[in-house]
């Protein structure tokens, strides 16, 4: 770890976060010309993890929403070194990517003295969770220095709203929908931060798109990390979510705000940092309400998965804040 | 390239005693590769075990990425090759049906990335070896296919594969394929370049829109629906079908270098002959003895192999066959419904040619089963009864080394 919490470097290839004004008018490395949904949280969350360091960048995507957004022939949304290969593979693709950078300074074919770039690789809670689960193990093992990036919208958004392993119980996908002998999706979310966590990663961190100053300060750090980082973003999804198109913040200020999708970071597999502690919780069933995806769990009979899932966050959140006072 | 400063000189005897595997290793290493993504299987895990040997004793100044799967292994291959970097990797069989996916990619995505393909049947049973079912899997994928028949040609067609697929006018990728076991465990004898003729011969890799090219940012692997994919489709497959003529560049810049002459498609003693055997792999060499002993019985037999099976010399192939009388094709591949890819292909040659010989597709030596030179002699027998008769004698697939009842099929009732 190149850098400590307390925010003790400011290295050179990192924007200055003054003020979102300021921020948001940073040169464009990923173009506003896509075809993602209307307030779709991706091009927020990848705008501003682009817009977080002034360095080269080659960004890798798994097949999926942001993929199939943003590069259509003969169409590119992307101002930057960008490749798509498969959907399992995009953490792969970028770890070659790097290997190649390696191979080509240490043989002189790159100037060894010019700046290195940042490698980067988007995938959904499919390609993250699912299929590329493999590959990002080993490119974690191996110690690439790479970020990856989990887009996490839990559901396979792209094709039409399958359960990931990321889909929440109780969510109705269409390959766990919810009926009338059904609530819908039956197993728990993977613990994914966990997961990369126990790879020894140097730093792994949740993100959301509501808390913008949160998610830049965390992409930077994990820039300024040598090794393996892997980033936990929730993506609100207004398509399969169903909630309205201009509610994407207010919908992800209710995941952060009821802890269903805490903000914190480990750093080299010890140091958990709760980053945001909100200062009204809201209950689960609150945030719930606000998704017709678990609209049949208001029903009589399905209360308990609502109450039990406030257990589990509640336990969490407890949870959280012993590792993070116990800075083990 | 030899001359880096990052990495000590090997020097080679003029004569060295490799398996194909060394070979493999070997040739990497003088093609001075940037990137190798791979993963061990049997038998093409000593290609690997080689090369990294080579690494650790400070040979070779590339990045070695010992990757979790045969997937991973070309997908880091594909991304690297994009980012400017020579790739390579090894595979075998199951291995290589596990990256098949890749394969697709990296061919469509004009990576130029060098697969040694160390051919093994494919499970089920499970078999660790030699059969063509591997490299027959990849004759879809796109990429060009070269074959070899021992150690000496693996070495060769390892380095042409570089150059072959990295010319500006080809950027595709190629496989260099060699039987499992027959060729990659059988230590022979090997003559190769030296390292500064070999980094002469292949060149510098030239990075076309480089993932490092940072002024000039590049989107690979776009998507491209119904109105753009055929397009993209028809100028990939445009540039595998105008290979041939590189190929034969190659090839005859090699054999100066080298004094080893290749050619799209080989053949032995088919001049005069009235029955040719068609096959690939070692079993070449295996029949050459077999047509030697024919011959001074006094039958007129022949040999022909596709030194390059993808793409195939179809028209090479069809040139060579219009005077025999008999055309047998060896497939050692189980064909799965239809008759195998070596038959199919040959009779495509010839279909639209004058030539009119009984053509017959025989499977054989699946799963590493021997071939032995009575066999071929059988086969070769077997035909010139047919011609004799002017007929087939019933099948025109047929299963020969095989334990059990006699298998024959299509055609029995004409």
């Amino acid at each position: 770890m190149s850098c400590n919490t307390n925010g003790g470097c400011t290295p050179q290839g990192n924007k200055e976060i003054k003020n979102l004004k300021a921020f948001s008018t940073a040169a464009e490395r990923f173009e506003g010309a896509h075809v993602l949904c209307p307030g779709c949280a991706h091009s927020i969350i990848v705008r501003e993890i682009l817009n977080a360091t002034n360095d080269n960048i080659v960004v890798s995507a798994a097949t999926g929403c942001l993929e199939v957004c943003t590069a259509i022939y003969p169409h590119t949304s992307w101002d930057c070194s960008w490749i798509h290969i498969g959907f399992e593979n995009a953490s792969t693709a970028i770890a070659g990517a790097e290997a190649a950078n390696k191979a080509l300074r240490r043989k002189g074919k790159i100037d060894p003295t010019s700046p290195e770039p940042k490698f980067v690789a988007f995938g959904g809670d499919g390609a993250t969770y699912d299929i590329g689960f493999q590959w990002i193990s080993g490119c974690f093992e191996r110690g690439h220095d790479m970020m990856y990036v989990c887009l996490d919208n839990e559901v396979y958004a792209n094709t039409g709203g399958q359960r990931s392993s990321s889909t929440p119980i109780g969510a109705s996908a269409t390959t766990t929908p919810a009926g009338s002998h059904s609530y819908g999706e039956k197993q728990n979310k993977k613990d994914m931060l966990q997961i990369m966590s126990a790879h020894n990663s140097p730093y792994v961190a949740q993100i959301a798109p509501n808390k913008w100053k949160d998610m830049v300060k965390k992409i930077q750090k994990g820039f300024d990390t040598k090794g393996p980082v892997y980033i936990n973003a929730m993506s609100a999804c207004t398509t399969e979510w169903k909630f309205p198109i201009h509610q994407t913040i207010e919908v992800s200020d209710m995941a952060t705000d009821s802890l269903v999708f805490p903000l914190y970071e480990i750093i080299d597999g010890r140091e958990l940092n709760i980053t945001y502690r909100p200062k009204n919780i809201v209950p689960v069933r609150d945030y719930l309400g606000v998704q017709p995806r678990f609209k049949h769990l208001f029903k009589p009979k399905y209360e308990y998965i609502i109450d039990e899932w406030q257990k589990r966050v509640d336990e969490k959140w407890v949870y959280l804040q012993r590792r993070e006072e116990a800075r083990v | 390239m030899n001359h880096s400063k990052n990495k000590k000189i090997l020097e080679l005897n003029k004569v060295e005693i490799w398996d194909g595997n060394t070979s493999n290793a070997q040739a990497l290493r003088q093609a001075g590769v940037d990137v190798m993504s791979a993963y061990p299987i049997t038998p093409s895990t000593a290609t690997v075990e080689g090369y990294a040997k080579l690494h650790a004793d400070g040979y070779i100044d590339g990045e070695i990425m010992i990757v979790e799967s045969e997937h991973a292994a070309m997908s880091g291959c594909v991304g690297a090759s994009a980012a400017g970097a020579r790739t390579a990797t090894a595979t075998a069989s199951q291995g290589l049906a596990l990256m098949i996916e890749v394969l697709y990619q990296a061919a469509g995505m004009r990576t130029p990335v060098v697969l040694c393909l160390v051919n093994r049947a494919l499970a089920a049973p499970l078999n660790v070896n030699g059969d063509h079912s591997d490299m027959y899997l990849t004759s879809q994928s796109g990429w060009i296919s070269l074959g070899s028949c021992n150690p000496e040609e693996a070495y060769d067609m390892t380095l042409c594969a570089f150059k072959i697929g990295e010319h500006k006018d080809v950027r595709l990728p190629v496989i260099s394929n060699q039987d499992g076991f027959m060729s990659s465990h059988t230590a022979q004898n090997v003559r190769p370049l030296s390292d500064e003729v070999v980094a002469d011969f292949i060149g510098e890799f030239v990075e076309v829109n480089s993932l490092l090219n940072f002024d000039h940012p590049v989107t690979h692997g776009v998507q491209t629906e119904s109105d753009w994919h055929m397009e993209h489709k028809a100028k990939q497959n445009d540039a595998m079908m105008n290979s041939p003529k590189v190929i034969k560049e190659v090839f005859a810049e090699y054999e100066k270098l080298s004094g080893r002459k290749y050619n799209l498609v080989e053949e032995y003693k088919i001049d005069d002959a009235d029955i040719v055997i068609a096959c690939m792999g070692t079993t070449y060499e295996t029949a050459q003895i077999a047509v030697d002993k024919l011959r001074i019985q006094g039958t007129k037999v022949g040999l022909i192999l596709p030194r390059v099976f993808r793409p195939f010399p179809l028209d090479e192939m069809a040139a060579k066959l219009q005077n025999c009388k008999a055309v047998v094709c060896l497939d050692r591949s189980s064909p799965g419904g239809h008759t195998g890819l070596l038959f199919n292909d040959i009779s495509a040659a010839l279909i639209n040619t004058d030539a009119r010989p009984l053509m017959s597709d025989v499977i054989y030596g699946l799963g590493g089963r021997d071939i032995t030179v009575a066999d071929i002699c059988d086969i070769y027998r077997d035909a010139n009864d047919e011609v004799k008769a002017g007929k087939l004698n019933g099948g025109i697939l047929r299963w020969a080394t095989v334990r059990g009842p006699e298998l024959k099929y299509y055609g029995t009732g004409v």
